[in-house]
């Protein structure tokens, strides 16, 4: 393996809305409101940026394709800007960029900015797939939606592991549970009520077994992180967070074409935690990490991701998650911003929302969700479906 | 000599009762009581005739190999496309030869038009097996009377010289120019006239006379046929022909009107189908189509008749959910059409893809890697398996005859479906392969892991503004 980008970059300021259905506000008015937030965390002027990386997804049916929305929003003097696009990993993929500008040595300040305007689309939930997953793929690929497409994952969990579907359904519920109570103590989340299990197992199916609770929020919102050298952050913040591994992997399409995969796990993530596992070397991160933002666009993808990135004993994240491991108050705290169920997912800015929360909770800057000593968080964030699936992990470091 | 080598039927999932028809019009006109009762076949909103007849010779070619067929005949007075050919999709679909000669035949009755013009060719050696294929989806305006009568179907025969379970003896047409039901290119439904007039000068008169007609210039009694095979739009003409033609009950066969309606081009021949399954070697049958004119067809069964080479159309026949919401029935044959919201828009289809892909999607053809025998749908460049790779060491294979199971599922409320709710999941094939497939003619409450399935061809969707039919292929239970 490469040696990485491991301690090579540093997290110096970052800036993130409140998301919500935020329909008097625009996306450029949500990509100022996370930017100046994170220019003031950073104390750094416009000019100090070399380069920008701008994630959008669904903004090609909103504001357009292109970099262009992005440069002419900030006016960065006609510095490079370079618009990513992964379906839901985007804003990884956007932070991916601008970390590796800085590590190769051809920007010392680079952004990542991640924004979505999902209520422009006119749908309630994310909009129709059809459009966007290619001519040929639309005269082929079932009538999807990205519940129904988790929601498999579910059915296949529990058909594997025995689980009645009352059982699995509580099991689920119990993750969405704990992310309620994270949100409540979060301003910026989308959602903030607290739920009881009884509350998700009454809720209207969505796609079954997955109910209305089993769903993360949809939901307008933009953050940003700056970037820098980590041999020079000092010289800017006297806290700066270290990049110490920063993985990608993506699906060949073995998962729906070929009889292999068992469907109650996520290739994906289990291939890019493997390996960012060794580029920030961590031997048994059950122990060694302090808290966790996953991707929990619905609560069986929380659930298996819990296995996929061996926290968790096959078939039996449920356990964990009944004993209150991923409490804000267990031994690695999961969601501890509501997640992408409370805080809401408004698809490019959740990669950089996850980072922001780890950033600020090694800061020690959560408030009342601060959890004790972290030292190690990590972030996940996949695009696509279980069946093909894009999928990043970090890991975060305050030291 | 030429005769049937095989004969298969499609009759959708679908069932309509007529009280439920009753129950909708009855306030507007309660004559019709006495129509209300039994069932009607309606195809879903998936299935045209074009996609119904697709599955009907699925299931007839069986064990026999499709590239075989050197013609192919498609009878329907409800064409989905009047341009291009019907018969090219369908042609790609059932995978057969590209040299086949495909011949799209339209109107009422055409079914026999077919079955006389796949005689000709294979009795002339021009042809050695002839794909005969019928189907309708005719529609009644709601409230018309015609509603009570009106089902879906559609029927597939292979004619050929050998290995025939029936031959063809004679075959008569009389061109009568009655004109009964009408209807024009613009016309959404059929009009009629009185109903009197249709009855009694078109369908009894008719067919009594070309029948009497058919057994003098054959020099036999009508006696010496086990069956007469006739259709009607009710059961009191049905009996007034079989009266006056001294048919016995037992050369009658069911006219299926109360099981499946009136099916227009396909129904003579699902009664035959039904016949054929209780014949004897030696029986002779004899097969009545009239709708301006009358068709005439006589059979001879073979000393190779048997009923494991028949459809079992009482499975087909139970085979059922029966709807009582005249609503959602009307919906689904297209007569009224509900407000779909944003999600029920199609995007723009790309004509060229399709043609391209025309054998991935309409022929559902994937691809098995030559090196490991590992079978990808849709085709690959790169093998799938991980412990080979090879690149571009595939060859064609064809996924639309394996069965399969499905691996997992999910039923989707979120999704837009035309008949709600969408259902759809992995296939896991039982040849090797897997793929996604939408799930159709299946209640929530049968899905199950594991459950078996089958591959059936639909119009996946309707992008108007294009002028374009999305048909490929859905999972259906094997039930």
């Amino acid at each position: 393996m490469s040696e990485g980008i491991k301690d090579k970059v540093a997290i110096i300021g970052m800036g993130c809305t409140k998301f919500g259905e935020r329909w008097d506000k625009s996306e450029e008015d949500l990509i100022i409101e996370a930017y100046t937030e994170a220019l003031d965390d950073a104390g750094i002027e416009p000019r100090d940026i070399d380069a920008a990386w701008f994630g959008s997804c669904f903004d090609e049916i909103n504001v357009g394709k292109s970099s262009l929305p992005l440069a002419t929003t900030l006016k960065l003097g006609f510095k490079p800007v370079t618009r990513v696009e992964n379906f839901c990993a985007t804003g990884t993929e956007a932070f991916r960029g601008a970390c590796y500008a800085v590590a190769s040595g051809a920007c010392d300040i680079a952004i990542a900015v991640g924004a979505e305007k999902l209520k422009d689309t006119g749908f309630g939930g994310l909009p129709e797939f059809s459009s966007v997953l290619g001519t040929k793929n639309r005269f082929i690929f079932p009538n999807i939606t990205a519940p129904g497409a988790f929601a498999m994952l579910a059915t296949a969990y529990f058909e594997k592991y025995g689980l009645s579907y009352e059982e699995g359904k509580s099991i689920l519920a119990k993750v969405s549970v704990k992310s309620h109570k994270n949100g409540l103590l979060n301003k910026k989340a989308h959602l903030r009520k607290e739920i009881t299990v009884d509350d998700v197992l009454k809720a209207p199916i969505i796609a079954s077994p997955l109910g209305l609770f089993d769903c993360s929020g949809v939901s307008d919102g933009a953050a940003v992180a700056i970037i820098t050298r980590a041999d020079i952050a000092k010289e800017y913040t006297k806290n700066p967070i270290f990049v110490k591994a920063l993985q990608i992997s993506v699906s060949d399409g073995a998962e729906y074409m070929h009889n292999k995969w068992d469907g109650t796990t996520i290739p994906t993530t289990v291939n890019a935690a493997k390996r960012a596992y060794v580029e920030a070397g961590i031997k048994n991160p059950r122990s060694e990490i302090d808290l966790m933002e996953l991707h929990d666009c619905f609560s069986i993808t929380e659930l298996v991701t819990y296995e996929d990135l061996g926290i968790s004993e096959r078939g039996r994240a449920g356990e964990d998650v009944e004993s209150g491991f991923f409490d804000l108050d267990g031994k690695i705290p999961s969601q501890t911003d509501g997640g992408l169920k409370c805080f809401g997912h408004p698809i490019a800015a959740s990669g950089l929302r996850m980072i922001y929360e780890v950033y600020k909770q090694l800061q020690g800057k959560a408030g009342k969700r601060q959890v004790k000593n972290a030292h190690v968080g990590l972030t996940h964030n996949i695009g696509g479906f279980p069946a093909m699936s894009i999928t990043s992990v970090a890991i975060f470091g305050n030291d | 000599m030429s005769g049937i080598v095989a004969i298969d039927c499609h009759i959708p999932f679908y069932r309509i009762s007529k009280k439920a028809i009753f129950d909708a019009w009855g306030w507007f006109d309660s004559s019709k009581v006495g129509s209300a009762k039994g069932e009607l076949a309606f195809a879903n909103y998936d299935e045209d005739s074009l996609t119904m007849g697709v599955n009907a010779a699925l299931s007839c070619l069986g064990r026999l190999n499709s590239k075989s067929i050197d013609r192919l005949y498609f009878a329907t007075a409800t064409s989905p496309y009047v341009e291009p050919k019907n018969t090219a999709i369908m042609s790609a679909a059932l995978d057969l030869n590209e040299d086949v000669v495909s011949v799209d035949m339209g109107g009422l009755i055409s079914s026999s038009s077919a079955l006389i013009a796949a005689n000709d060719a294979v009795e002339s050696g021009l042809s050695k097996m002839t794909l005969v294929c019928s189907a309708d989806k005719r529609n009644a305006k709601p409230a018309d009377g015609l509603e009570y009568l009106f089902g879906h179907a559609a029927f597939a025969m292979v004619v050929g010289e050998n290995d025939t379970i029936a031959d063809i003896e004679h075959v008569f047409s009389y061109s009568g120019g009655f004109l009964g039901y009408r209807r024009t290119q613009e016309d959404e439904y059929p009009k009629s006239w009185e109903e009197r007039w249709i009855r009694d000068e078109g369908y009894l008169n008719h067919i009594v006379k070309s029948v009497n007609k058919t057994v003098e210039k054959m020099g036999v009694s009508l006696s010496d046929f086990s069956k007469v095979i006739y259709a009607c739009p009710d059961k009191r003409t049905y009996s007034a022909i079989a009266k006056k033609l001294r048919i016995s009950s037992e050369q009658l066969e069911d006219p299926l009107l109360d099981k499946i309606g009136y099916t227009g081009n396909p129904h003579t021949f699902v009664m035959l189908e039904n016949a054929l399954r209780k014949a004897k070697p030696n029986d002779k049958i004899m097969l009545v189509n009239f709708s301006s004119g009358v068709d005439i067809v006589t059979f001879d069964v073979t000393e190779r008749i048997d009923k494991n080479r028949l459809p079992d159309i009482d499975k087909l026949l139970d085979t059922k959910q029966i709807i009582d919401n005249y609503t959602k029935f009307a919906n689904l044959c297209g007569k009224i059409e509900q407000e779909k919201g944003p999600r029920g828009e199609v995007a723009k289809s790309a004509v060229s893809v399709l043609w391209r892909e025309r054998k991935t999607i309409l022929g559902l053809y994937g691809s098995k890697c030559k090196k490991c025998g590992t079978k990808v749908y849709p085709p690959q460049h790169v093998c799938i398996n991980p412990s080979c790779g090879a690149i571009d060491e595939m060859e064609d294979y064809r996924f639309a005859e394996d069965t399969g199971k499905l691996f997992t599922y999910t039923v989707d409320n979120l999704a837009f479906e035309h008949n709600p709710p969408a259902m759809y999941g992995i296939v896991d094939f039982d040849n090797g392969g897997r793929y996604w497939f939408d799930i159709t003619d299946c209640s929530p409450e049968e899905l199950r892991v594991g459950m078996p399935v089958k591959m059936s061809f639909r119009k996946k969707f309707y992008d108007k503004p294009r002028g374009l039919y999305g048909y490929f292929w859905k999972a259906v239970p094997i039930r």
